[in-house]
Formats: structure tokens, C-alpha cells, sequence
């Protein structure tokens, strides 16, 4: 079993982010974190979507795609050559005793405090996946809660860009 | 040209070809039909007795003819029931367009009276559907349909029009029928790579699915044969995409396959499989099955390949193009050997061969086989009478078979026989049973209305004879629910349809009852009795290799 990422173009139409997953549902693939947002051209849609499994089960999630007519272009993101990262929003209690210790790690981690009251302290990071299951990991000594993760975004280093095919 | 919406359905459909549509009227697709009547000179439409006959018979029309299928429903019970006979064409890989009427624009998502998301509900059963936003895009979305269901691997697709979408206007201009996308051929290093894995094969065995009859690939198929000196087994879809027939023709392989096609594919040390897809039904236990092959697959579809068995060269491509760069790379083979295992085993089988005298299921399909005429089409059902059908047609052209492969569905055969005829212009003859038959059978109606010919040979074992067969086999022959022991009189009820029906209890009578059914000039039931406990053989059980194959049962075991 392997984790990879893969990126996906699609045309921005009606419902077509339902089309990618009820294929992945139907073909019974993991979905372990799945981004969508709108890209540089206004009629394509990029869908970021991390899975994991054999690969047999990534060539034939690929070749699935490939068979919807919405989707435009299909790249797997190597770990290495590119750029990946993930937000997170993280909610903790405010207690005196480990307020220093909170600020501490945060700081370590680079993450930014968003919101201060008595109660509670809202903290952003972005980083890698991993950052962020480490750093959650660390606020688990304390109270969480709440937490929000955008899942991955990842972009190839250089100046190579997922080829487009005609819309 | 300002048109409204309806009448640019109508009128696209005709631009494109399609001049025989099925469906069934309602009240968010009435519209439509009054377009159909506006433009009832140039379309024919063919009203069923239910939506799922009508997508039926559009499947069977595009299986026999190669065009795409049309059909229309009406929204919410209208176009679940088509559901399916949309599957049915999924999984079978058939081209069909399927038009549904909608709520209007506003009230969708809301629950109104007959709405239903038949664009979510068909989702996984298409191969891509649309709801028009605005009558603008409407002609273009129509064509683009055509292009998608006709492309590569075909298949269906659904296009949901709201009502509102129906009554606006705009201007239309007509076009041109669309092409399909060009086919392509497979990488050259690939088709080098499998060529030297061929080149080294002592024992080939080519095994071709119903991509052969979409691909129209059958002259290098028998090139490809004669260069290899091999022997050639089919699936059940690429029955009749070569005639039966032919000298180095096998026959079907797979769970009811043929003995000699079988064994052959299973003692085979390269198998060249083009456009097949290795369903479950074909390997058995896909970790015993053809372990002494290497395994060379086209298929046109790249999903298809290293899916469920992975081979040693895969290629995505056109199999007619692909082989037309393929052939020429390889060696004049002799294979004495080989052949004379070929031999032994077509002799074995005509050992096993069922020569039982009087009415059996073999000769029930024997007899069917000297009525058939090189361009009848013959339909199934599913399920018993479907595999003896398989195994005893003869049958001389590609697209005259019409069997429900990949999801199986009894009742099919009634409006794909239907389809068939009115597509070929030519009688066609469904084998089905009691059980099958019973699914469908309102569509006697319709075959009657529109006098079509057609002649049903009814098998009557008076059970669920495939599903009975597992529970004598694995089931300590427990009969759950598949005694049928109904009081049907099937004479009658042809005649009360406005059909003809004949009852034959034996070879004479069923021969006797053929003649008269193949001069009818509609449709005819001719209902033969079968013994309750006749076997589909031989048989792979599910999940076994072919050293577990049964080709005999016992009289003890009765």
C-alpha cells in the first residue's frame, strides 16, 4: 500500500465533482483527502485528491478518470518534485497552566494565533500533512477543540504545469 | 430558423440518424411528442408497453444495426424504469442515447409531482449525462451525445431536459451527422513487445469479446488465425461477430463455455485477448485461471487492462488498427502439435455432446437452426435457454446475437428481439423462458401493434432452471422460490394479445410449429416443454478453475 497524490483538471460544469467521487465510491477507492477549487482559466476546475493503495488500484484509478468525459488532464504529483501543503485550523482550550507551553510548540511550528479569548485560542498552520498531524499530535497534551483541515493542494516544482487539453 | 426546444430534440435526432426512436409519452416529455407527430414523416416512433421494453428494444436495435439506440421517457417513473435497460446497454458496452422530460427548471430539486434526479440515479450506469440549462445549448448537447455513445468503448448516455428547456425558443441550424472520434491504433513499442511474445508462443489461443464486433476487426481476426495457426474461442458477447461455423472457431469460453474452447484457452501458452475484459463468469479463479499463458490484451478501453487478470504486454488501442500493425510483425507459424490437441479436445466435446433423442434443450435449438436465415437475429433472455442458445446457435453474421452479457437481465430479449427486427427489417427470433419471459412479456403487445416479426421460442421447464441448477449443485437441492408451477396457459395468452401461440411437446411438434411461426407475418409464441431438471453443461463452478469442470451429472445425483 502506497500513498500518492494526484492532480486532476476538469471542466467547471454542474455537478461534476459528485461525477469524480461517485466513481472513486463506486470503484470502492479511498479518498484520504480531496481539494477542489477554481483554477487560472475560468472554465477548469482543479481537483487535488490524495489516495492510497497498490499500484494496480492507482493505474486503474487513473485510467477511470480518464474515461469521465469532464475530466481534462491527469497528473500524479511526485512527493519530491513538487510542492505540497495543507491548512489547518485548530481551536484549544485557553488554560493558564499550559498557555506558555501552547505558545510555545505554535511558535516552534510557525503556526499563527487567529483568535484569543479566555477560553479558548485559535492557531493556522500550513505545511505538509505530516507538520500537521504533528502538531496535532502535540496538542493532544492539552484540550483541542476543534479542528479543520483544508486537505492537500500541490503544485510540480519548475516551471512545468499540468498539460491542458482542449476544453 | 427559431424552433422550440422539443422540436430541436426532434429535429437533431433526425439530423443525426435516428429515425426509429422507442419511448413512452408523459406529461413532462409531452412536448415532445407533439413534435414527434409534427415531424411523424420523417421519425418513427415505436410506443411500448413500458419504458423498460422501449430501452430494450433502442439496445437491441443499435446491437443489430451498430447505430445508436434512442429512447424517451417521461420523467420520474418514466425514466426510472428505464434504468435497466440502461444498465443492460452499460455494461454490454451499446450505444444509446436516452432522452427524459423533466420538471421545469424551478421546480427542480424541490420534489414536485413525477420529479426524480435521474441524472444522479444514472450516474454510474452511463458514460456521462447531462441536465440542460438553457435551450441554446440544447442541439449541441444532443450531438455530443451521439459523439460520446458512438466513441471508442460505446455505451449509453442520458440527457435530461426540464420542461421549460422544451417550450423556449431559439434558432437552429442543422448540422451535419456527428463522427466519431478517430480511432487509434496502439503504441508501436507495445505492439513490437507483444509481437516478440507472440513470436515465441507454441500454443496460441486468440479470445475476442464484443469489442471485435464494434471494432469491426473480424478480417484480421481470421489473418491474424491463419499466421498463427491457432484455434479461436469467443466470450458471449462476440457470439456471432464471426460465423459459427468457422474452421478454427471454438466457440464460447467461460462458466457454460464450450468443452474444447475452454480447455483450449486453458492449455494455451499465449493468449491473445482482444476487446474482452475478463469478467468472473470467463476466468473462473482469477488466481488459477490460464497459468501457462502469457496474456497479450488490446482493448480499447486502457480501464480494461491489468483490471482483473494482469497480462504480460497490455495495450490501449483500435483492435482493427492495432492488429493491421500487429500482423505484419509476426512469423508464419506451423503447429502440428498444437492442432492435434485441438482435435482431441473437439473430440472429447463431441463426446460430452447432448445426442439424447426427442425434445431436449439442444434439440429445441437444433431444429430453431434450420429456420434461421444468415440475417435473422436471435435475442435471449438470461439463464438457462440463454447458455443453451450459446452453445447450439448457428448463426452466420456479426450483430445477430443479442444476448444480455455483462448485468444479465431477464426480460431483455423481448424488446431487444423487438428492436432487432424493426431495426434489420427482418424476423427475429428470442429465445427465452418461462421465467425470463414472464419479466416482459406486456411487450407482446407492442410486437403485435406494430406487426412485427418475431418468433419466441418459449422454453417452459416450468422453474427458475439456472437457479435451481446452483441449489441441486450447492444447495443440497433445497428449491427455494424457483418453482414457478404456474397456471399459465401460453396459447392462450399469445391469442389474447393478438398473437399466435403453438404448444409442442416434441421434436414434431416444435418443428411443426417453427414452420408455421416462420411464415407468420407477426409475432408467434411457440411454447416447448422442457424437463424441469436438464443441466446447462458443462459447467465451471463460480470461483473454480477448469479442473473442477462438470460436464456430466450423474443419474445417481438426480
Amino acid at each position: 500500500m502506497n500513498n500518492f497524490t494526484i492532480a486532476v483538471l476538469v471542466r467547471n460544469q454542474f455537478g461534476v465533482l459528485n461525477r469524480v467521487t461517485s466513481m472513486f465510491r463506486r470503484r470502492r477507492f479511498n479518498i484520504n483527502s480531496l481539494t477542489v477549487s477554481e483554477t487560472e482559466s475560468p472554465g477548469l476546475s482543479r481537483i487535488t485528491v490524495s489516495s492510497s493503495g497498490l499500484e494496480t488500484d492507482k493505474k486503474q484509478l487513473i485510467n477511470q478518470l480518464y474515461k469521465l468525459p469532464d475530466v481534462c488532464s491527469i497528473k500524479e504529483l511526485n512527493i519530491t518534485e513538487s510542492v505540497t501543503c495543507e491548512l489547518m485550523l485548530i481551536k484549544v482550550k485557553n488554560d493558564p497552566e499550559s498557555r506558555a507551553d501552547v505558545r510555545d510548540a505554535a511558535s516552534a511550528f510557525g503556526a499563527k494565533t487567529l483568535d484569543y479569548t479566555r477560553e479558548s485560542i485559535i492557531m493556522r498552520l500550513t505545511g505538509t500533512s505530516r507538520e500537521l498531524d504533528a502538531f496535532t499530535d502535540l496538542m493532544r497534551d492539552y484540550t483541542i477543540l476543534e479542528i479543520c483541515r483544508t486537505g492537500i493542494v500541490s503544485l510540480e516544482r519548475g516551471s512545468t504545469t499540468i498539460s491542458k487539453m482542449e476544453i | 430558423m427559431k424552433l422550440s426546444g422539443a422540436d430541436i430534440i426532434v429535429r437533431t435526432l433526425i439530423e443525426q440518424g435516428a429515425t426509429t426512436v422507442f419511448g413512452y409519452p408523459g406529461g413532462q416529455i409531452i412536448n415532445v411528442y407533439d413534435s414527434l407527430y409534427k415531424y411523424r414523416e420523417e421519425i418513427t416512433h415505436i410506443l411500448t408497453a413500458h419504458e423498460q421494453g422501449a430501452a430494450h428494444a433502442a439496445d437491441g436495435y443499435a446491437r443489430a444495426t451498430g447505430k445508436a439506440g434512442v429512447v424517451i421517457a417521461t420523467s420520474g417513473p418514466g425514466a426510472t424504469n428505464l434504468v435497466t435497460g440502461i444498465a443492460t446497454a452499460y455494461l454490454d458496452s451499446i450505444p444509446m442515447v436516452a432522452i427524459t422530460g423533466n420538471v421545469p427548471t424551478t421546480q427542480l430539486g424541490t420534489d414536485s409531482f413525477q420529479e426524480i434526479d435521474i441524472t444522479g440515479i444514472t450516474l454510474p450506469i452511463t458514460k456521462h449525462n447531462y441536465v440542460v440549462g438553457s435551450v441554446e445549448e440544447l442541439a449541441d448537447t444532443i450531438r455530443e451525445a451521439f459523439r460520446l455513445a458512438l466513441s471508442g468503448r460505446p455505451g449509453p448516455v442520458l440527457i435530461d431536459v426540464p420542461k421549460d428547456i422544451q417550450t423556449a425558443t431559439c434558432e437552429f441550424t442543422e448540422q451535419e451527422p456527428i463522427t466519431p472520434e478517430p480511432r487509434q491504433a496502439a503504441k508501436e513499442i507495445r505492439i513490437r513487445d507483444a509481437a516478440e511474445c507472440i513470436n515465441l508462443s507454441q500454443r496460441p489461443f486468440i479470445y475476442f469479446g464484443g469489442g471485435m464486433t464494434t471494432s469491426g476487426a473480424q478480417d484480421e481476426l481470421k489473418e491474424l488465425a491463419e499466421i498463427l495457426d491457432a484455434p479461436i474461442g469467443c466470450s458471449l458477447m462476440g457470439i456471432s461477430a464471426i460465423p459459427t461455423d468457422y474452421p478454427r472457431f471454438l466457440g464460447m469460453q467461460g462458466m457454460h463455455g464450450h468443452y474444447a474452447c475452454s480447455m483450449a484457452m486453458h492449455r494455451a501458452d499465449c493468449i491473445i485477448a482482444l476487446g474482452v475484459r475478463f469478467n468472473d463468469r470467463v476466468t473462473g479463479n482469477r488466481a488459477k485461471f490460464a497459468t501457462h499463458a502469457q496474456i497479450v490484451h488490446i482493448d480499447v478501453d486502457g480501464a480494461e487492462l491489468d483490471k482483473t487478470v494482469s497480462a504480460a504486454h497490455s495495450m490501449r488501442g483500435d483492435l482493427k488498427l492495432t492488429l493491421q500493425k500487429l500482423i505484419p510483425l509476426l512469423q508464419q507459424k506451423k503447429l502440428p502439435e498444437w492442432r492435434k490437441t485441438i482435435e482431441g479436445l473437439k473430440a472429447e466435446e463431441r463426446r460430452t455432446l447432448d445426442n439424447r433423442d426427442g425434445l431436449t434443450p439442444r434439440s429445441a435449438v437444433l431444429t430453431l437452426n434450420k429456420y434461421l436465415n444468415e440475417n435473422t437475429p436471435v435475442a435471449t433472455d438470461v439463464g438457462q435457454h440463454q447458455m443453451w442458445t450459446a452453445q447450439n446457435i448457428s448463426l452466420k453474421k456479426e450483430r445477430r446475437f443479442l444476448s444480455s452479457g455483462g448485468l444479465g437481465t431477464m426480460g431483455f430479449g423481448m424488446g431487444a428481439a423487438m428492436g432487432a427486427a424493426i431495426g434489420l427489417k427482418e424476423r427475429s427470433v428470442l429465445v427465452t423462458g418461462d421465467g425470463g419471459f414472464g419479466m416482459c412479456l406486456n411487450e407482446l403487445a407492442t410486437a403485435v401493434t406494430y406487426k412485427i416479426p418475431m418468433v419466441i421460442l418459449l422454453m417452459n421447464n416450468g422453474v427458475l432452471g439456472m437457479v435451481r441448477q446452483w441449489q441441486t449443485l450447492f444447495f443440497d437441492k433445497h428449491y427455494s422460490n424457483t418453482v414457478l408451477e404456474r397456471k399459465t396457459d401460453f396459447v392462450k395468452l399469445a391469442e389474447a394479445f393478438g398473437a399466435t401461440g403453438y404448444h409442442a411437446e416434441n421434436l414434431t411438434e416444435l418443428d411443426e410449429a417453427l414452420k408455421k411461426a416462420f411464415s407468420a407475418d407477426g409475432p408467434v409464441v411457440v411454447e416447448c416443454m422442457i424437463d424441469k431438471d436438464e443441466f446447462v453443461l458443462p459447467m465451471l463452478p463460480p470461483g473454480g478453475s477448469m479442473d473442477d469442470i462438470i460436464t456430466k451429472v450423474g443419474e445417481s445425483d438426480e
